[in-house]
């Protein structure tokens, strides 16, 4: 028992000075997705958007508290036709950023095409 | 002159790098949004691989006299199938198909039969006779509402007549249905925005309830797609659109028409082809 006070303050020690390298690890993943949204914003304009999903898909990996990089995501998907994937993404930058606006609209405007092909009629 | 030209390209060649680092620049410190145009594509909802060729049949149709919903429907379909899908459209006599259902709904005896045992390829009425349908409901002459377009659909699940088209027209795929198009009006409070101006002089919008009369169309077509092959039903899509009017208001019942037509084609399209729908998203920094 008597070793192990040392031990703890130690222990106490390196995670506290872990505490400021991980916030500063996660302040510089969220920098680097948001340079990889800004050039898929650049490459999506100029009609890059398989180009553009990359760079979105990698933002997204580097930081999964990202909402623009999925709401981007979720465009660039829509826009190839892969419309499950474009839900789901919309539905994670909603989950992420419940109060935006922008996102909420992109997500009603997705699914009045996606429910306009998929109800209203009666398959045989 | 010939000398300076090189030296206003390179001068162009040096900008576009600029150009390009210019408008980078303006994302990385511009507005947190953009709005950017998209086309999403819809893949078809049936599969029509096994065919090359489309046949826009004829519809029973009904409602008002003022369209002929039969014809004005067949030639619409018909001419944005021409441009806007991959099948080839078959030129044919649309079919008299409340006609053809009437007939074979005749109840079989005697002299009635005769006829149409011995009917040839082209008369499609007979064809209807000699299949296993249920026979001996009367059909209503005119079509007025939905009621009275439910007993003829019976003449869809007719495979032995529809086999019987397909195999006339080599096999197609078969484009048939139903289309109501009926008068309607309707009655009650509205609210809409009028502008008013306030004591200061200011514009104001405000919701105003007002009791209106209105009048004006219901579309509801049935959209059945049939395998040439088998005569077997493949899909079928039912729609229902209206627009109204004010009562006042002189609106022809053949513009109503294609104003409805014109809200259903995209989705009558998107079951044969694949469709691209415009729109425009915000992609966020």
């Amino acid at each position: 028992m008597k070793w192990s006070l040392p031990i703890v303050v130690a222990s106490v020690g390196v995670a506290l000075s872990a505490v400021p390298a991980l916030a500063d690890s996660a302040t510089k993943s969220r920098g680097q997705a948001r340079s990889e949204v800004e050039f898929g914003m650049q490459v999506a304009q100029r009609g890059l958007w398989r180009e553009a999903i990359y760079r979105w898909e990698k933002a997204a990996e580097l930081d999964p508290t990202y909402a623009a990089a999925f709401n981007d995501l979720a465009i660039a998907y829509e826009h190839e036709g892969q419309l499950d994937k474009a839900r789901k993404a919309y539905e994670k930058a909603l989950e992420l950023d419940p109060n935006n606006s922008q996102i909420r609209q992109n997500y009603e405007l997705f699914k009045e095409i996606n429910d306009r092909t998929s109800s209203g009629k009666d398959r045989q | 002159m010939i000398g300076r030209v090189p030296a206003k390209t390179a001068s162009s060649v040096a900008l576009l790098p600029a150009a390009l680092l210019l408008a980078g620049v303006a994302i990385a410190c511009g507005p947190d949004y953009f709005e950017i145009p998209i086309e999403t594509p819809i893949q078809p909802k049936l599969d029509v691989s096994a065919f090359q060729r489309v046949l826009v049949a004829g519809f029973v149709a009904g409602g008002t006299e003022d369209v002929d919903a039969n014809q004005e429907t067949v030639r619409l379909l018909r001419s944005q199938l021409r441009t806007k899908s991959q099948l080839r459209v078959i030129d044919a006599d649309i079919l008299p198909l409340m006609d053809v259902a009437q007939e074979g709904a005749k109840p079989v005896n005697g002299d009635e039969s005769g006829p149409r045992e011995g009917g040839n390829g082209n008369d499609h009425q007979q064809a209807v006779g000699s299949a296993p349908a249920p026979q001996g409901v009367a059909l209503p002459a005119k079509i007025k509402d939905e009621k009275d377009i439910e007993p003829y659909e019976r003449l869809f699940a007719n495979t032995a007549y529809w086999k019987r088209i397909g195999e006339e027209y080599q096999n197609p795929l078969i484009v048939t249905g139903t289309v109501l198009f009926m008068p309607h009006s309707r009655s009650g409070f509205v609210q809409r925005d009028q502008e008013v101006m306030d004591s200061f002089g200011r514009r104001r919008v405000v919701p105003m309830r007002s009791y209106l009369e209105r009048k004006g169309f219901i579309l509801r077509p049935k959209f059945v797609f049939i395998d040439g092959r088998t005569g077997a039903q493949l899909y079928s899509e039912s729609y229902r659109e209206e627009i109204l009017y004010n009562a006042q208001q002189q609106t022809p019942a053949l513009s109503s028409y294609f104003e409805l037509m014109d809200r259903l084609v995209p989705n009558f399209l998107s079951a044969l082809s694949t469709q691209k729908i415009k729109g425009t998203r915000v992609l966020l920094k």
